[in-house]
């Protein structure tokens, strides 16, 4: 039998030692008449069957390593190095749990301790914890940590539209026993998100660059929040966040985002990292877990897992979050990316993206019958106008061309029918662009 | 004692020299655009290292770290099993990594499939009408459960109830689960065979019966027990209009033993992590999907994997995402923690259902084998047939000094990971010990000996123990100092 090691012989010796006769007697506090089932699923195959099955599957996908990509939306496709991977299959790593023995956990906790300094860095924040699921769940998260900063006497939350619509929508799922007040997001953003902020607002919670891509100086809705006591919360990229002025430096209090892109890969989607990161003045309200530095018996360095009167574990009913297993793997995957790539490095993928989504515009905004929506500066996103339905000239891409397209932004924003958005990467040779170009143009 | 050899290392900023990169990047093949000056950081100040550092680096932090790999790592309530290989290998076919999630749903065919079947699969081995593998972990599903129960409620006219019944023997997340919620807690105590009191049971739900959300019950409990009045239980909750959550972390001890749909469960969530053998990834991804009873399929996540006719060939069936019209919403971006759903769906299709039992069996043959072999020497204060783990006392009369968590740390001298410890709350000093069925016998013995061993030494030598690990990375850390100085990240 696959991975379990005992022989029948051993078997009979263990019910011995226990004092019983078979192992049915073991199952007799299990009501009768529910008591061994029959399961209804498929026999057991062999290491070399399971293999072929979902080799199978695997290829029955057209994936984004076999055509040019354009779409992004919140899930990228970022070059993931080697070095990434040959640290996460380590089994020391991959096959421990959440670091409850610190003095058997020091690699897991020093990783993590250098993931959190790293997320501080790109973010301008001052301290960041040990992971949430995704993004989405990020920010719903700091919904509540926003909460909790007032003591529950704020019940209001501004979400500005160009936040990802499924973290709205999970910020919703939420808080929906909570009883708050979401408001902001429903139109098309006028009159400005910055207009509803006041004494009621918890929080203010934008995207940077938002999910048009757009870039925007942070400062005004920093000042429309404080001034009304509120929290702004940024969700931000954190490939964007190797060229771009940090959150942190715009006044934000919150910053939570996706991690996936450094170094996760897409997975059809997730697992992903949600990363979280504050001021120190709220370390107390935040959720997840942290790790903090100390020393042992003999005065060497180490970590351990600290603040955790803040968790479920200990403060039950009362803790800031129920987490409890976050994404730790993915965590590390961030940590040696961030690591490898480095100071420069971080720097140049953010540079590659940013020029090469530029030409793809630019391409594209002389294409007569597509017009790019260009008022404000963009990342590695922008906004086409097409002549026709999206999906029409998405299959269109995918069937004559093996192309992937663009984001359809009718799926959420009524007023946006025939708007694609478009994502171009480091991924993105030049020839594919010019291909895509082509391809439009021959869509219409 | 033996000094060992791995010590702690330098952070990755103190081996970091300027100009150094560890990934060579493409040069840029279009012509630059301008840069939006004013918006742009001045400085990113991440390490700089070579490749060879980089891996070294990470090399010798896994070196501190102890794994299922390692060696034994009976960590209850965790399911701490083997991660067969096969599992990463699938999970990292390329026909899987680069898929996008917005992907035109006739190109992701073969995944939608994958989700479906795992949806299948779990369906039937908990006795579920519907299932969605949404949730990222344990706690996750346990919002995405209770919020359902919420959403059932209100949708019969009862958005009045507001009250949660939990154990005093529930893990930390069931309670703040219910919170979270927008929910109250109300604690039930257990009775002394390690079940839920009854009597006190009954007087809750007399008490808050039009108040009554429903109950989350671990089953087996946290002390590894099979409560001897699950049937009770579930018809008192029914009976004032509740509902009940099976927190599904111990589902190892009931995989062909017993479904949870039959034995009167409306929701459960499962942790592919624990009980089909994905990996803990030393603090997740998890995955935590929920299966629930025909009346709260409709309120479950949206979008779940379902089949349309319509669109099928004649050779295969078309997959699609399908929105149940009374969803509470979405619980996460995307549809899930996919590359753990391989995982599973491998480990699923590898067992099969003969092998499903054989794994509830063997995990609660060796929980119960191995509390014979040191019940005598470590009290049991709820000692009958336990299903896959145990939970024990860490003191002794004789050595009224040492602690669980000295046994814990004296543990790691010998070669082993720790159990859990000061969970559950109800017994003093816990020691709470799953083996699971991938470890042998000679792995249990040699276990069991060292158990014993120690509390031998904890009468013969307590300074021993107190003063363990001698033989780890580090000597034991002064967690309150961490909590005091808070030093979070490094500073230059
Ligand atoms: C009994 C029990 N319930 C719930 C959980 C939470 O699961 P997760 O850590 O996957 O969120 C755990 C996990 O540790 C557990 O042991």
């Amino acid at each position: 039998m696959s991975f379990i090691p005992h022989s029948d012989e051993d078997r009979k010796a263990m019910l011995e030692a226990i004092g019983v006769r078979s192992v049915k007697e073991l199952f007799q506090d299990v009501p009768e008449r529910v008591r061994f089932p029959d399961l209804d699923l498929p026999p057991a195959l062999s290491e070399m069957e399971v293999r072929w099955e979902l080799e199978n599957l695997a290829s029955a996908n057209f994936t984004t390593a076999e055509g040019p990509c354009f779409l992004g939306a919140g899930a990228y496709r970022h070059y993931v190095p080697a070095v990434v991977d040959a640290v996460l299959r380590r089994g020391e790593f991959y096959t421990a749990y959440t670091p409850y023995q610190p003095e058997v956990s020091q690699g897991t906790l020093q990783a993590i301790f250098e993931y959190q300094t790293m997320i501080c860095e790109l973010t301008g924040m001052e301290v960041s914890n040990a992971s949430h699921y995704d993004g989405a769940t990020a920010t719903a998260e700091a919904v509540i940590t926003a909460i909790n900063v007032h003591r529950l006497k704020r019940r209001k939350i501004l979400l500005s539209p160009w936040v990802h619509p499924e973290y709205r929508a999970v910020v919703r799922t939420y808080t929906q026993g909570m009883g708050l007040n979401i408001l902001g997001d429903t139109g098309d953003g006028s009159p400005p998100v910055t207009d509803l902020v006041d004494e009621e607002t918890a929080c203010l919670i934008v995207q940077y660059p938002d999910f048009l891509g757009r870039i925007e100086d942070l400062s005004p809705y920093a000042e429309a929040a404080h001034r009304a006591g509120a929290l702004l919360v940024v969700v931000a990229d954190p490939i964007a966040l190797g060229m771009l002025k940090p959150p942190g430096a715009f006044g934000a209090d919150i910053v939570v985002g996706e991690g996936q892109s450094l170094g996760a890969g897409l997975n059809f989607g997730g697992p992903y990292l949600g990363f979280f990161a504050t001021r120190m003045e709220h370390v107390r309200r935040m959720a997840g877990r942290l790790v903090g530095q100390t020393v042992d018996a003999e005065g060497k360095r180490g970590f351990v897992l600290t603040l955790s009167t803040r968790e479920q574990h200990i403060r039950r009913e009362k803790a800031t979050s129920n987490i409890c297993t976050n994404q730790g793997l993915v965590a590390l995957a961030a940590a040696v990316y961030m690591a490898a790539l480095g100071r420069c490095g971080m720097r140049r993928v953010a540079e590659l993206c940013y020029h090469k989504a530029h030409y793809a515009a630019d391409r594209i905004d002389r294409l007569d019958e597509y017009t790019v929506l260009r008022e404000k500066p963009f990342f590695k996103e922008f906004v086409v106008r097409c002549p026709k339905p999206v999906k029409e000239i998405n299959d269109y891409l995918l069937d004559e061309w093996g192309i992937i397209g663009g984001y359809d932004l009718g799926r959420d924003y009524p007023h946006l029918q025939n708007h694609m958005l478009v994502c171009v990467t480091e991924m993105n040779p030049r020839e594919e662009i010019d291909m895509l170009v082509e391809a439009l143009q021959e869509a219409v | 004692m033996m000094k060992p050899q791995i010590s702690p290392k330098p952070l990755i900023f103190e081996i970091s020299r300027p100009g150094r990169c560890a990934v060579t990047l493409p040069e840029l093949d279009v012509p630059p655009a301008e840069l939006p000056q004013e918006l742009l950081r001045d400085d990113l100040p991440l390490p700089e290292v070579s490749e060879v550092d980089l891996i070294r680096h990470y090399t010798r932090l896994s070196q501190m770290n102890y794994g299922v790999d390692t060696g034994f790592y009976p960590l209850g309530s965790c399911t701490m099993k083997y991660n067969p290989k096969i599992n990463e290998e699938m999970a990292r076919l390329t026909g899987f990594v680069h898929l996008h999630p917005y992907q035109d749903e006739r190109t992701v065919q073969g995944a939608l499939a994958l989700i479906y079947f795992l949806q299948e699969f779990l369906k039937v081995i908990g006795g579920f009408a519907a299932v969605s593998l949404q949730p990222a972990a344990g706690a996750h599903g346990e919002l995405t459960g209770v919020l359902m129960m919420r959403a059932w409620q209100c949708d019969r006219g009862q958005s009045h109830r507001d009250v949660i019944l939990v154990p005093d023997s529930a893990h930390g997340t069931n309670p703040a689960t219910t919170t979270m919620s927008g929910l109250k807690v109300v604690e039930i105590p257990s009775d002394n065979r390690g079940n839920v009191d009854l009597k006190a049971l009954e007087a809750a739900c007399r008490e808050y019966s039009d108040r009554l959300v429903g109950m989350m019950l671990t089953n087996p409990n946290t002390l590894g027990l099979f409560d001897e009045h699950l049937e009770e239980i579930t018809a008192l909750i029914h009976e004032h209009g509740g509902l009940m959550y099976g927190d599904g972390a111990n589902m190892n001890a009931l995989l062909g033993i017993a479904r949870p749909g039959d034995l009167g469960f409306d929701v459960l969530h499962y942790n592919l992590h624990k009980t089909f053998s994905t990996p803990h990834g030393g603090g997740g991804p998890g995955s935590g999907p929920v299966g629930v009873s025909a009346a709260l399929a409709d309120f479950l996540p949206s979008p779940i994997v379902a089949v349309d006719p319509q669109r099928a060939t004649e050779d295969s069936p078309f997959f699609t995402f399908y929105y149940p019209p009374k969803s509470i919403g979405r619980v996460k971006a995307f549809y899930g923690h996919f590359g753990i759903m391989v995982r599973a769906y491998t480990y699923i299709r590898m067992m099969g259902p003969e092998g499903l039992r054989q794994v509830a069996e063997d995990a609660v043959l060796n929980a119960n084998y191995l509390k014979s072999r040191i019940q005598h020497v470590y009290h049991v204060p709820y000692n009958r047939t336990c299903m896959h783990e145990f939970v024990c006392e860490g003191r002794f009369p004789d050595a009224p000094n040492v602690r669980a968590l000295d046994i814990s740390k004296r543990l790691i001298d010998y070669g082993f990971h720790p159990p859990t410890n000061y969970f559950p709350l109800i017994v003093h000093e816990a020691l709470m010990i799953e083996p699971t069925e991938t470890e042998s016998k000679d792995t249990l013995d040699a276990f069991a000996d060292a158990l014993l061993r120690i509390a031998e030494e904890a009468r013969t030598n307590p300074q021993l123990l107190h003063e363990a690990p001698h033989n780890a990375p580090v000597r034991r850390l002064d967690e309150v100092r961490a909590a005091k100085e808070l030093i979070l990240r490094y500073q230059r």
